[in-house]
């Protein structure tokens, strides 16, 4: 449900060596994590050292199933504190992925009232019109 | 009843080296991280009880950042500095005022491979700092190409010149010796690359009469340094650094670097009174020093400091310089321009051991 | 991880033992000094510093030239050598700062206390100047976002290009999980802000002095975040504030009744963030407040029910509403209920709350006006003074590293 407002570009993420898998993968339609082979446990946001076992040298980047449930989420609704490149009102949801992670997206195609604490969604990605590719969080089957 | 000082209160156990490069392929995060995991087990301590953290907020990631990465449960004191690294006397307060029990001073900067590479919070501070009400000072030397730190100094050095008479063949002992020093340290990046007084001569003038090996190269690096309290370091593994003293001074009129509404524009003011309390702390005078590492980011500065620290006794006039005979080390980040810091560490090491690097 | 704060069992074996630790009981706020806190000062950051730090030093009974030390945030339009300058100091034998934002509100007063007690330093001035009505804004992400076209660090990238770019969402995010947790509702939350406005009305320097407001008021007002109105938003404010930082025995000979630091801490726990701490295995709480508190009382010796007064650091309503769970006044998850009908935290209730409006009613001058309202409290000047108080406490910023501190007469 995010619209743009053309003109505006939208703000690129920042990378760099320690989330560049993460933001490529994007790029080519995949929502990956970091993924401690020692520990076995995901990780989010990258970083550069494992926090289990401090390792510099077991991270690598494994697909997420792309499924969550929006664990907590808000409204802009007010011109005061919002952005101005997506026209109002917006969402932003907190998703908790199956892999553990908690991830923010913008949602597409739901509508403010439907969101609900709990709501199942899956990951489903979008090319702006300044060629850069994004996630969102669309609604699933339960 | 308070404390009079921190004298001997508290001590340096572990340190922890990122090799000095200058394109090191990896973020300030990763090195930051390394370096402090480095340092711990130099101590010989579990990361997950360090529980403080201080550093110079110009450059490398802040604290929320590397506890991210380090896994550590809280930290119980954090601070972060601009102007100089006062942040050691911030660690030895909070270990000898007892407000936490391992404190990590860490610095980080990839001033070599550049801004891409300089990843954390510290942008926004610099940000802000853009945006800062003393940039309006810059407004008086700009205008006029004055631009940059290299010509802010030479500017001091000019006058320095004409008022002591030093010659460029006198001051490039500085860059030299300290060369000479960097040729043994494999850490270095002058390592097996001496230099001498014939090599400063010809080498370019950047801002007349400052040459190009007036000025520190560039890095990309990371240190951390371990501070705890005598007591809990007799657990570890090291032999520990007394911190026997720890100060920091200002003085009117000062700037970073363009210090010239002062009387005396070749003088160092704010380092004199530092140096008052520092030997004031440690109830010795400068005869007693070993051995010193000097912030030689720009030559100039060297025997400015000496005489500021009242140890040309000992290397003859500052303006005669037989600095040979000073053992000076290459230093990777060194304190800034206008306030001073020194630690007197009489147990370290003259020169940097080779650490392992991982 | 973090399970000690999940079970509320705070580790106590691994921390510097109690009587190490200097600045308790030892170190004093001696002199507090302010600007008037208004939209537009028309004046620059420097001005009203150097008048705030002139008032803390004449309240102080002290001269300009006897400060031998600053402490502050890390964001900041001043730059120390031109404070030092602009007030003719002759040295300066420390100086700290401290990021994190609003979270460094009382860990500068605990920075400061250590440079005294280990003797870095005689007299600590600890400033904060401000335009944050009329010029720089630090809360908000469209000043960035106008010449931003990358997120300014890598953290913000995962929340700023999906217009999500003021601290005010980001904590919306965890505000909304704690009310979904624990249902509690907009009407219980509205009672912080229409009791901070109440003593907002006999403190003449207050923003909102004589523009009261009742919990309709409140209903009625424009939502701004959802799940944040208008006025669950701090008021930004143009102004300066500074106190006066020194050891006990130099504040006997001292012009005011100083307020003694029994305890000061800081926290920084693990996954923190700017706001944004969404890993940490439950997020509708405020992790650093808790281990703040439980270090202050540890240190203090002292427990909830000792505090007579206290200023919570309230950029947001919810943001006050949630420390007053994890500093123990009320049980987690309770404080909704608690708020209700605001008589808790009213000047005779359970435990009074930012006896001079708060952040939200009377400056939003990140925390430092808190620190003051806190010493006069203890001095027994607060326009709404609340009898016999013998512990007075004080936060800072909550959702980053923070910290806090306990005065005593």
């Amino acid at each position: 449900m995010v619209k743009l407002i053309e003109g505006i570009p939208v703000m690129r993420p920042y990378v760099d060596l320690d989330n560049q898998g993460y933001w490529d993968a994007i790029k080519n339609h995949k929502l990956v994590l970091q993924h401690c082979n020692n520990c076995n446990k995901f990780i989010h946001p990258p970083r550069p050292m494992c926090p289990g076992c401090r390792s510099q040298d077991t991270l690598e980047w494994k697909e997420s199933s792309g499924r969550g449930i929006i664990y907590s989420f808000i409204m802009f609704t007010s011109p005061k504190m919002a952005y101005p490149a997506y026209e109002l009102p917006y969402a932003v949801v907190l998703v908790e992925m199956e892999e553990g992670s908690r991830i923010c997206a913008n949602t597409h195609e739901i509508e403010p009232d439907e969101i609900y604490i709990g709501m199942p969604v899956e990951v489903m990605f979008e090319d702006l019109p300044d060629g850069q590719s994004v996630f969102r969080f669309k609604k699933r089957e339960a | 009843m308070a404390i009079e000082n921190v004298k001997d209160r508290a001590v340096i156990v572990g340190i922890g080296v990122v090799n000095f490069s200058t394109d090191i392929g990896r973020t300030e995060w990763y090195t930051a991280c390394q370096a402090i995991k480095l340092a711990a087990e130099d101590a010989g301590m579990n990361i997950e009880d360090i529980d403080g953290m201080v550093k110079s907020v110009d450059d490398g990631p802040d604290p929320t950042y590397t506890m991210k990465g380090l896994g550590i449960d809280n930290l119980l004191y954090h601070s972060e500095n601009h102007w100089g690294t006062s942040a050691m006397m911030n660690a030895v307060h909070a270990v000898a005022g007892g407000l936490c029990n391992y404190c990590v001073y860490y610095q980080t900067a990839h001033r070599a491979s550049g801004p891409e590479r300089c990843i954390s919070d510290f942008l926004v501070a610099r940000e802000f700092r853009d945006d800062s009400l003393d940039m309006v000072r810059y407004d008086f030397f700009s205008p006029f190409g004055l631009i940059g730190e290299p010509g802010y100094v030479a500017m001091m050095y000019r006058r320095y010149i004409h008022e002591t008479g030093i010659s460029p063949q006198q001051l490039g002992w500085v860059p030299v010796v300290a060369s000479e020093n960097a040729a043994k340290n494999p850490n270095a990046i002058f390592y097996n690359k001496p230099i001498s007084i014939d090599d400063y001569m010809q080498s370019k003038l950047i801002a007349d009469p400052i040459r190009e090996l007036d000025c520190a190269p560039k890095v990309d690096g990371s240190i951390a340094i371990v501070i705890t309290t005598p007591e809990r370091a007799r657990a570890l593994k090291q032999k520990p650094a007394i911190i026997t003293s720890v100060a920091s001074g200002m003085a009117p009129e000062g700037q970073l670097y363009t210090s010239y509404s002062r009387d005396v524009i070749t003088d160092l003011p704010e380092m004199k009174n530092m140096a008052k309390r520092l030997y004031r702390i440690a109830g010795i005078g400068p005869e007693e020093i070993r051995v010193a590492m000097l912030d030689d980011t720009f030559s100039p500065y060297v025997p400015l400091q000496l005489e500021a620290l009242g140890m040309e006794a000992q290397s003859g006039r500052a303006d005669s310089l037989p600095l040979e005979s000073l053992r000076l080390c290459v230093r990777f980040e060194a304190p800034r321009r206008i306030r001073w810091q020194v630690l007197i560490q009489s147990l370290l090491p003259a020169e940097p051991e080779a650490r392992p690097t991982a | 991880m973090l399970q000690e704060y999940v079970d509320r069992k705070y580790r106590r074996d691994n921390k510097p033992p109690v009587e190490a630790n200097l600045i308790k009981n030892r170190t004093a706020i001696v002199g507090i000094g302010q600007t008037s806190y208004t939209k537009n000062s028309g004046r620059d950051e420097l001005d009203l510093a150097c008048e705030a730090i002139r008032n803390a030093v004449d309240d102080a009974g002290l001269k300009i030239s006897d400060i031998d030390g600053f402490d502050t945030f890390i964001l900041d339009r001043l730059a120390l050598p031109m404070l030092v300058n602009a007030l003719g100091i002759p040295d300066v034998a420390f100086s700290g700062e401290v990021s994190g934002g609003g979270g460094a509100g009382c860990a500068v007063a605990m920075h400061a206390a250590a440079a005294v007690v280990t003797g870095q330093a005689n007299y600590v001035c600890v400033y904060r100047s401000l335009n944050e009505a009329s010029g720089h804004r630090y809360g908000r992400g469209d000043d960035f976002i106008e010449y931003m076209p990358v997120a300014l660090t890598p953290n913000y990238a995962y929340t700023w290009p999906l217009g999500f770019v003021t601290p005010l969402g980001w904590a919306g995010v965890w505000g909304k999980r704690w009310m979904y947790e624990f249902g509690i509702t907009r009407e219980q939350i509205g009672w912080w802000p229409v009791v901070l406005r109440e003593y907002a009305q006999n403190n003449p320097d207050a923003m909102f002095y004589g523009r009261p407001m009742t919990h309709q008021d409140y209903m009625e007002s424009p939502m701004i975040v959802d799940p944040l109105k208008l006025h669950d938003c701090c008021v930004n404010t143009d102004g300066a504030a500074a106190y006066i930082v020194t050891t006990v025995e130099r504040a006997r000979d001292l012009r005011q009744k100083p307020a003694i630091i029994l305890a000061a801490s800081q926290s920084c726990p693990i996954e923190q963030e700017i706001q944004t701490v969404y890993q940490r295995p439950i997020i509708s709480g405020l992790v650093e407040t808790w281990y703040v508190g439980q270090e202050l009382y540890r240190v203090g010796e002292c427990g909830p029910d000792d505090i007579d007064v206290a200023q919570l650091y309230d950029p947001y309503s919810i943001g006050g509403i949630i420390q007053l769970e994890e500093l123990g006044f009320c049980e987690r998850g309770e404080g909704g209920k608690f708020i209700e009908g605001g008589d808790n935290i009213r000047i005779d209730g359970k435990i009074p709350c930012n006896t001079a409006g708060g952040l939200l009613s009377e400056a939003y001058l990140h925390g430092y006006n808190l620190v003051i309202e806190g010493v006069r409290q203890i001095r027994g000047t607060s326009y709404n003074q609340v009898k016999d108080v013998e512990l007075s406490l004080v936060t800072a910023g909550p959702g980053v590293q923070s910290s806090g501190i306990i005065l005593r007469g």
